[in-house]
């Protein structure tokens, strides 16, 4: 054995390893998934990390109190979150549990993260259901929350809740944060079909400063991107040993195939 | 080839069932060119995604709920919940994928050294209806996570066949979805099957390829047969048994196979949204057609050709003649001389810009209708469809390298 893999060529060996190595990068690295939704606004990067359990915390918190009154996530457990934030199951069922079974108790921990807005009130309200976000991270990306979270201003113009959105024009949705936030409106520049979107301009203040709203939504949008995709974390643990065990077998099995072949002429 | 040499409780199971006959003529005497290249992995591989998607669609099934109320949060469910849900549907979503490139790049093998020539007639024809019913089984088991994509491609495929005249498309339409849209009846129906009745089809197709290559035994790339070299004991001289030296080398493809696959399951199952698409983590809805509708990107190419064609009902046969030409390749190519190492530059010239018209259409297939994509898909259609003119006319009288005695 020892004799054979002395005759091996180490260079073509190290430079096979590399290779394989190098796609196994490049394909974990895939470039961030183009996505079709976008209504041609630019989106501003979502800075979030969703290893960061303080800051999922706080998008939890942020979520459950100004989501999910309209917004279901019922694919997702409070149980699994808590075990997934760090957090104790007491501490979800008294802090971060506001919704209701069927019967009008309040919901057990380990129930989906469900709420109580039947299909026919969320149309008399709002036009449409307000969607299930336990997947919008994976539907409509990141950066589209994070950026759609930013971009509501007063728009008089349209009837019922008064407000737009430059990411969703037309969207059903009130701007549920503008205490946080206060108003903004959009500045243009040009005329006609020349006519741009410059920038915000703030009109009210709101009780947070720019960069404590920035804040809040990244740590909603970290929430809601764990949301979509619990087990990733796991995923990429596992995944590593799965390489290295796959790296030692392919290993192994190449010298197995040479030794068979030795005598194949 | 004789049964003498078992005894003891084999001795007893030969003599009642032909394990041993089986096991030489299929595996230890079956007799395998020695100077196989990388091209002939895929052939191994597939069987290979083949037994993973069987497997880990089994365990699927388990929990997954064909409902149109329920079959988008069953797969949730199985994400979500199920022990290791994910890593099984991941490995399903993921294998469908990696069906397709196994498969493409056997076909392209074969392609190359003219592995679908007399004798392997019948042994290309399995392997194209394979293609084509792998192609029905994906279609289907796409619409069963009951996502916009799912739901939307389905409907867009379905309304294909509406293309056929005289009230037959209206009808077909309306008997293949069980309802007048796609609905609770159409996923029904599509999941028994994709779950049942197209894996049993597949299941036999693959045995009688495997027994019709058995039988007229592998090409290689060098494109000579074997067995016109044998020695006194009649075992070809350049032929080594499948097994235990095909074996141990497919056991290094498997393992290189694994980790390109595994890498894609554990890093990045969505492949970029072309794996999983975006649209389809948001649950099918009737009313609401997502702003762009493509399918997966194994159907893109013809997909292209579909949309090259201005006409609906011309695009739709385009589209089937595009796969249909394929069965008719070995009296299409009328050179005797089987590997590309011993043909035309002519020969060369029009399998590569085959392959790269096939990929280019793969590209825009995907791609919104441009005007651009639309001239390079009409383009490219063109040159698909030419390969086959162009190959019927210069493999007639092709001008061929000398072919080598034995293996090089």
């Amino acid at each position: 054995m020892k004799a054979m893999i002395k005759t091996v060529k180490s260079a073509n060996r190290k430079c096979a390893l590399a290779v394989l190595v190098l796609g196994v990068t490049l394909i974990a690295s895939m470039p961030t998934p183009v996505f079709a939704a976008g209504g041609g606004f630019a989106l501003e990067t979502a800075r979030i990390d969703t290893t960061n359990k303080k800051s999922l915390q706080r998008g939890a918190k942020a979520y459950v109190n100004y989501c999910m009154g309209c917004h279901s996530a019922d694919y997702q457990r409070y149980s699994r979150m808590a075990a997934d934030l760090g957090l104790e199951e007491e501490d979800v069922v008294n802090n971060l549990i506001f919704t209701t079974d069927k019967s009008g108790e309040i919901s057990k921990v380990g129930s989906l993260m469900a709420n109580n807005m039947t299909t026919d009130y969320g149309r008399k309200a709002f036009g449409v259901v307000p969607p299930n976000l336990a997947l919008t991270a994976r539907s409509r990306g990141e950066d589209w929350i994070y950026t759609y979270l930013k971009s509501f201003y007063r728009d008089e113009s349209r009837g019922g809740v008064g407000v737009n959105n430059l990411v969703y024009p037309g969207a059903a949705m009130p701007h549920v944060l503008w205490e946080q936030q206060g108003w903004q409106e959009p500045v243009y520049e040009g005329e006609g079909t020349e006519k741009h979107f410059v920038e915000f301009k703030q009109v009210s203040k709101g009780t947070l400063t720019p960069a404590q709203y920035d804040g809040l939504i990244t740590d909603i949008t970290a929430f809601m991107s764990y949301m979509a995709d619990p087990i990733k974390h796991t995923r990429h643990r596992i995944g590593m040993f799965v390489m290295l065990f796959l790296l030692i077998l392919t290993v192994i099995s190449y010298f197995l195939k040479k030794e068979y072949w030795k005598d194949v002429v | 080839m004789s049964k003498e040499n078992s005894s003891g409780l084999m001795g007893w199971i030969d003599e009642r069932l032909p394990v041993t006959i089986a096991l030489k003529k299929h595996v230890t005497e079956y007799y395998t060119p020695k100077n196989f290249n990388f091209w002939y992995y895929f052939g191994a591989l597939s069987l290979l995604v083949l037994i993973i998607q069987i497997v880990t669609g089994i365990f699927l099934t388990m929990n997954y709920k064909p409902d149109g109320e329920l079959a988008f949060k069953s797969v949730e469910y199985i994400m979500r919940d199920v022990n290791f849900g994910w890593l099984i549907r991941y490995m399903h979503s993921t294998g469908a994928s990696a069906f397709f490139v196994v498969v493409y790049l056997h076909m392209f093998r074969a392609l190359m050294y003219g592995s679908y020539k007399k004798p392997r007639e019948l042994l290309w024809i399995f392997g194209m209806l394979i293609y084509v019913v792998l192609m029905a089984e994906a279609f289907m088991g796409y619409l069963l996570p009951w996502g916009q994509m799912s739901y939307w491609g389905a409907q867009v495929i379905i309304s294909l066949f509406g293309a056929i005249p005289f009230g037959i498309g209206d009808a077909v339409t309306l008997w293949l979805k069980g309802d007048y849209i796609v609905s609770d009846a159409t996923l029904n129906r599509f999941f028994a099957l994709h779950v049942i009745a197209v894996p049993l089809v597949l299941i036999g197709l693959v045995l009688a390829h495997i027994l019709a290559l058995h039988e007229v035994g592998s090409n290689n790339p060098d494109g000579i047969e074997i067995k016109a070299n044998k020695s006194a004991a009649g075992i070809p001289k350049d032929g080594i048994p499948f097994h235990p030296y095909y074996t141990v080398k497919d056991l290094f493809g498997a393992c290189v196979f694994f980790l390109v696959f595994f890498a894609v399951v554990f890093f990045a199952p969505e492949m970029g949204g072309y794996f999983l698409e975006h649209a389809n983590f948001i649950p099918a809805d009737p009313l609401k057609t997502p702003e762009h509708i493509a399918p997966v990107w194994y159907f893109t190419p013809f997909y292209a050709i579909l949309r090259a064609v201005p006409d609906k009902l011309m695009g739709v046969m385009a589209m089937g003649a595009a796969i249909l030409v394929l069965f008719f390749l070995p009296w299409i190519d009328r050179n005797p001389v089987r590997s590309i190492r011993y043909r035309s530059l002519a020969f060369k010239v029009l399998l590569f810009s085959f392959a790269a018209a096939f990929i280019i259409l793969g590209y825009f297939g995907m791609q919104s209708p441009t005007p651009v994509g639309t001239f390079v898909s009409r383009l490219c259609s063109l040159i698909y469809f030419g390969f086959f003119i162009g190959l019927y006319f210069v493999s007639k009288g092709e001008k061929n390298k000398p072919l080598p005695e034995r293996l090089s």
